[in-house]
Parts: structure tokens; sequence; C-alpha cells
């Protein structure tokens, strides 16, 4: 099957392109990009005018519940929110029942995910067994499965010293570790973010050092073992100095925001206790959230993430103490980025490239994707004036916990190309 | 009428409903003081005594102004409550909600409880006491207390002393102080103090010593030893020495101050036993004060000048 990709938009920053172009997939690749591609037998014409065409959408940062929580989301269904996010590649956090610690446990998600047929899977391996931060995991077997970074995410290794020996093991690999940086004897039951929010709302404090300090412990066994090394979910201000800091020391250092950071803060947890905005780490204060957005937009930050962590509703809908973090987050990033930053002119379509799809894949250690010929065809196509109203019918996920429930956003993936499979349809998931 | 359809906290009251709770209340003191300590105005209603979390004080004040108001309630919670058998909140809600009850009174130990009640049920809800967040019943009382001993509230000097960081009373104490015209100061050793005293808009010290002789109320709070989570103090000894309201301490206050404590208290601890029963001591007034201020919250939130029946 070929597809005619009619007067698009093209962005790639990787290429310095920024204009109107046909694209012709072949296969599983692009077979040409030009000014003007005619038309020929066996090949089905998109028109894209008004669009936007760019290297598929990467989400290197999500939690698909596949094995052991299947009731909140299976490899299909997080495929499914995915793709109807506009992502073509995913790489899922280890955190499963059992954790995803051996060889067997990547190969599974990948098989799993290879019956779905949607997007690429890409599976995060633990850092230590079962995620105790007690003994290392089998990284090397799971490197050989395809598993594409390592990470404790959820909790973080607490010990200085069982976090050394995971970054020296790892740095054999050409891989990165993906620090969750918690100090847990300072997070203790921390619920919230320490401050205002903790005393208005009369619940245990979550402090921002808890997160800054861990953030510094492993930029500096970043540089006692040259492990690289990538900070997941930066949420304060101060973080984000720290890692500004070591890369301009040159230090293998990098990290990711989630929209949530980017658009939310402590002021908006408003006495209702919604609990949809119950996250670790928690939201933060506006000056946080600001410098966040700032730092994206400069690329002190490397990657927008998700965190996509579905919850059950008898989870999520219950007192703010008792219930579980997370937000889903698939399926309205692209829309919150576009409708935040993009339209409003702060960031451009490059750089929302470049955070999006080009540096994941980097920091993931995965073949880039370039609209040029002989690439391989994983391709997102946005139409940056479709509307959509973010409501439970909206979500692809099989859980509805969203933090932006309630809101009508600019700018949204219709179609989604994964190895020249359309895999999204004019906004409808194949 | 209050401004208020739930009494969940006192940010959300103003000045005028916490006077109105305070004047009604001064109106049922007459009724308490009668053999028959009984009025009709809320006969026929239903309310629900839902108590999440063990209570003694709060939940007999609750169900002796209901029934000094007529009402018909129902006490339920600790080990009785299917909340206890794993049942949702939003579920023990509505099923009580498809019985036809008029109102609420929870007491839980997760912040925002009651907040979560209003959701699942039309019945009026009054929060008695929600985690470390709010106790607006309690502090409704003390006003009644303070007020009643000094003939008003604004320009008074109160402290609020001791485990500020895990008081649901501090929460709601110091702003309907403020919200009064009172002038607050939190003392506590500082690992035990609110994470920002902002919120308050009240200066927070650790130093009870340098304070307490400018004060007009001394408010010790109960050292909430079940909500410690984790040991912020080294011992009972040293709280008591450094913190703890003591003889010599009361010597030094203002010959007219008073001094409170919301119970239970840990006598030998925040307060010494000869203090609690010394001459200034309010503590029994802010128990007597709390069943009169129950009945005029009950009273105003559940029909007041429009249930047809007049006090």
């Amino acid at each position: 099957m070929a597809f005619l990709l009619k007067s698009a938009h093209v962005v790639d920053p990787q290429l310095g392109l920024d204009d109107i172009r046909d694209v012709l997939i072949e296969g599983k690749e692009i077979k040409a990009v030009e000014k003007g591609i005619e038309c020929g037998e066996d090949m089905e014409v998109i028109d894209c005018s008004g669009k936007y065409l760019v290297p598929g959408l990467v989400d290197m940062h999500v939690h698909f519940r596949d094995p052991g929580f299947e009731y909140k989301e299976t490899m299909e269904t997080g495929a499914r929110a995915a793709t109807h996010g506009g992502f073509t590649d995913v790489a899922t956090m280890p955190n499963t029942d059992p954790v995803i610690d051996t060889g067997t446990g990547v190969r599974y998600q990948i098989d799993r995910a290879h019956a779905a047929n949607l997007c690429h899977v890409r599976p995060i391996g633990s850092l230590t067994r079962g995620q105790k931060g007690e003994a290392l995991a089998e990284i090397g077997d799971m490197v050989m499965e395809g598993a594409c970074a390592f990470s404790d995410d959820g909790h973080g290794v607490q010990s200085a010293g069982m976090m050394r020996t995971c970054m020296d093991y790892v740095s054999q690999f050409d891989r990165v570790a993906i620090a969750h940086c918690e100090d847990e004897s300072l997070t203790v039951h921390g619920v919230i973010n320490e401050g205002r929010a903790s005393t208005r709302l009369g619940m245990f404090g979550w402090p921002a050092l808890g997160e800054e300090m861990e953030i510094y412990r492993d930029i500096e066994l970043c540089r006692l073992t040259g492990c690289p090394l990538h900070i997941a979910h930066i949420s304060t201000a101060k973080g984000l100095e720290l890692v500004k800091a070591a890369k301009a020391e040159g230090l293998p250092v990098t990290c990711e925001v989630t929209p949530h950071h980017l658009f939310l803060n402590e002021e908006d947890i408003s006495s209702v206790y919604d609990t949809n905005l119950k996250m670790n780490p928690p939201l933060r204060l506006k000056s946080d959230m600001e410098a966040l957005v700032e730092g994206v937009i400069d690329g002190s930050i490397d990657c927008v993430v998700t965190d996509h962590a579905p919850h059950a509703q008898h989870e999520k809908d219950c007192e703010w103490e008792i219930a579980f973090f997370g937000t889903i987050g698939l399926e309205t990033s692209l829309p919150l980025m576009l409708n935040n930053l993009v339209r409003t002119g702060k960031m451009s379509w490059s750089r929302l490239v470049e955070v999006m799809a080009v540096r994941p894949r980097e920091v993931l250690r995965l073949r880039p994707v370039r609209i040029e010929v002989s690439s391989r065809a994983d391709l997102t196509l946005i139409d940056p004036a479709s509307e959509v109203t973010v409501d439970a019918d909206y979500f692809e996920s099989l859980s509805k916990n969203s933090a932006f429930l309630g809101q009508t956003l600019v700018g949204v993936a219709t179609d989604v190309f994964v190895d020249g499979r359309h895999t999204l349809k004019d906004g409808i998931v194949a | 009428m209050l401004s208020v359809k739930h009494l969940i906290d006192t940010y959300s009251l103003t000045a005028d409903d916490i006077t109105q709770i305070l004047d009604t209340a001064a109106s049922f003191e007459e009724v308490n003081n009668r053999a028959i300590k009984k009025v009709p105005a809320l006969r026929g209603r239903t309310i629900v005594n839902l108590f999440l979390e063990p209570s003694t004080r709060t939940k007999s004040s609750f169900e002796l102004a209901e029934k000094r108001l007529s009402a018909d309630s129902l006490s339920m919670g600790g080990s009785t409550s299917s909340v206890v058998k794993g049942e949702s909140l939003a579920d023990t809600i509505q099923t009580i909600d498809a019985m036809n009850v008029d109102m609420f009174i929870c007491r839980a130990r997760l912040a925002g409880t009651p907040q979560k009640i209003t959701e699942n049920t039309d019945a009026i809800v009054i929060n008695a006491g929600d985690g470390k967040h709010q106790h607006p019943t309690q502090a409704m009382l003390d006003l009644y207390t303070i007020r009643k001993n000094f003939g008003h509230l604004d320009d008074l000097k109160v402290a609020i002393v001791g485990d500020l960081a895990h008081s649901r009373v501090c929460g709601s104490l110091a702003p309907a102080l403020k919200t009064m015209g009172a002038d607050v100061t939190l003392v506590g050793p500082p690992t035990f103090q609110v994470d920002d005293p902002d919120w308050f808009g009240c200066p927070q010290t650790s130093s009870l010593d340098e304070v307490i002789e400018d004060m007009d109320v001394v408010y010790m709070l109960r050292v909430q030893l079940e909500r410690m989570e984790g040991a912020a103090i080294p011992s009972r000894r040293e709280y008591n020495r450094l913190y703890g309201l003591d003889m010599r301490r009361v010597k030094r206050m203002k010959d007219d101050a008073i001094i409170c404590h919301p119970g239970p208290m840990n006598r030998g601890m925040e307060i010494n036993a000869d203090v609690a029963d010394c001459a200034r001591s309010r503590i029994l007034d802010q128990v007597n004060a709390g069943v009169l201020t129950r009945m005029a919250e009950m009273y105003l939130l559940l029909g007041g000048e429009n249930n047809g029946v007049s006090a």
C-alpha cells in the first residue's frame, strides 16, 4: 500500500525543513519528499493542506499496567491511547506485576505490543530486581531482548550506593539510567506539595527538596560512573537549575517534563480535592511551572513526556490521601502543547518536534526518523485548527483519570503512520 | 441565614456568619438551663452522625445537641460501619442518602472527606473534624467561650500552642479568630510548626516564654500522639519543660488572661494538672459551649428562620 500525502507543511528540524511538501510512503519507508508528486495507481491520496507532517511523536514515559493491572490499561488499550494521541512510539515503565526485571518480561511486552499492531512499544527495564533497590536486575538480558532504557520509576533507588552500582553496570551498554528522584526519608507520607498547599488543605507535604537532593546525587553519580543519566518528570525550578549546570559542564545528563507540570500548579488544587490532580511528583508552585515552560522553550529540557498513569475509577473516586497518584496523558499531551505553547507563539513547530520526537529517540538510542527518502515511515499528521473537548468519551485509554477533563483544546493529531501502516485515520484508531 | 450551605471549613465563613452562630448559641443557653432541655426546632429532621474516626466528646456533644433540638438521629461509624468492610465513601454516602436523611455530621481520618460527602448527597454536611485539615465546630465553641469571657473577640491576643502541624483545631481556629479581628500567634517546636504560616497570616515562633505575657488567651493544643507518624519531639518530659503550661508560666500571664484546651488533655505533657483545674481554665466552659454552638449550627443550616418552627 502506498500513501501520497499532498501539500503537507513538513517540519523536521533534523533536516532544517519547514515547508510545504508532498510525501510518498511505500511499504515501510518514505519513498519521496518533493514539491508536487504525481498521483500514480495504487496510491491512497491524503489531502494534507493546512496540516503539519512531523516525524512520529515519541512518549518516553508511560505506564501500561500490563502485566498485572490489566483493569487499568493493557498493552492494547495503551497502544490505542498512544495512537489516538498522535504517537508512533512509547516507552513503558517497568512497575508492573511482576516488575519487568528480566528479558522474559521485556519479550512479553514487545510480543503483546506486536499483537496490538499499532505503535512501537519500547520497554524500559528496572534497574533493581523487583524495583526493591537491593540487587541488580538482569540488565544485560533485558538489553538483548530489546529494553531501551532502565529505571526504578515509581520509587527511585533510595540507597546512593545501590544507585552507584546500577549506573556503573548500565554504563557498559549504550543505554541511559532514568532516575525517578525522590528521597523517601523526606517525602514520607507526602501527598501534596509542601508549603501553602499542604497547609491550606491539611495534608502531609512532599517537599521540593525531596526531589532536588536526589537530582543532585544522581548527577554526581553520573560524573563518577560515566553512565548517561536522564532525570524523569522534573517538577521544580531548582531541579532544572541543577540539570542546566550539569549540561554546562558537559555531563551526559538529560531531562523530561510532563504537560501537567507545565500547565498546572498547586493553586489548581481547590478545596474540592479533585484527586485527578494528585501526582508524584506533586503539582508545584506557579513559579516552578513558569520555569519549566521556559526550560522547554529554551532547550534545557530535552523531552516532553506524559507519565501516563491510568487508574480505575474506584482508585481515584475517593478521599485524596488514599487516592492513587497520577493522571493519564497520552491523548492530551499534543493538544496541550499546541494549544498552550505553539498557538500562543511561545514555541516554534520545530522546537515542538524536537521535544516530542527527535530528542526522545536520541535519549532512548532509537534509530532516528527523518522526513527524507529511505527513512522509516513513522509519521504524525497534525491539524492545528481542529478542536477537541476533553471528556470521558474522548479517551481510548481504559482509564479516564485525566487532570485536564473539561478543557477544550485546539490542535490535534489526525493521522499516524507506523512502519507505513495507517494506524490513525482522520482521528479514528485503526 | 448563613452564607454557606454546609459547614466544611472556617475560611468560607464571614464575620456575619460567625456572629450569627455565636448569637444563636447564646439564645440556646436558656434552653440548656431548663429542667426540660428540649425545643421542637428540628422535629422530624433526620441527622446521621457518621464518625469514621474515634471520638467521644465531639460525638456526644452532637448527639445531645440533636436531642435538644428534637431531631431524629442515627449514629454510625467505627467498627459498625461498612467503610471498615472496604466499602467506598461514595457508596456509603449514597446508601445512607437513599434513606432520605437531612444532614450528615462527619468525623474522618482523611482530609477532604466532608467535601466528598457533599458530592454524593443533597443533604447538608457538617464537618466534625477531617484529618489534619479542619474542625470548624470546635472553632465555633472556642470563639463562643472566648467571646463570653471577654465580651468581644476583636483585638484579643491569642496564642495557639503546641502540635500545630498535626492540628485541625489550629487549622480552623486561627482563620476564624483572624476573621473576627483577633491577633493570633502560633507557638510550637519547629518540628510541629505549620508548613506555611503566611497562609494563616499569623506569626509563628518556637518560644512560648517570649510571648506568654502578652496574651489574653493561651490555647494549648493536644499533642496528637496518634497523628505524629514519626518522632518529632524527643520525649514527653522535654516537651513539658519547653512547651507545657505549668504554674510557673501561668503566673506570668496577664491578670485576666484565660486558658483553653480542646481536649482530651495529656495531663503532664502539654498542660499540667493543677493548671487544667485552675481559675483561669475555661476548659469545661468550652465543653458546655460545644452543645450550644452545635445546636446553633444545625439550627441555622437545617432551616433556621425558614424551617417553619421557631426555637
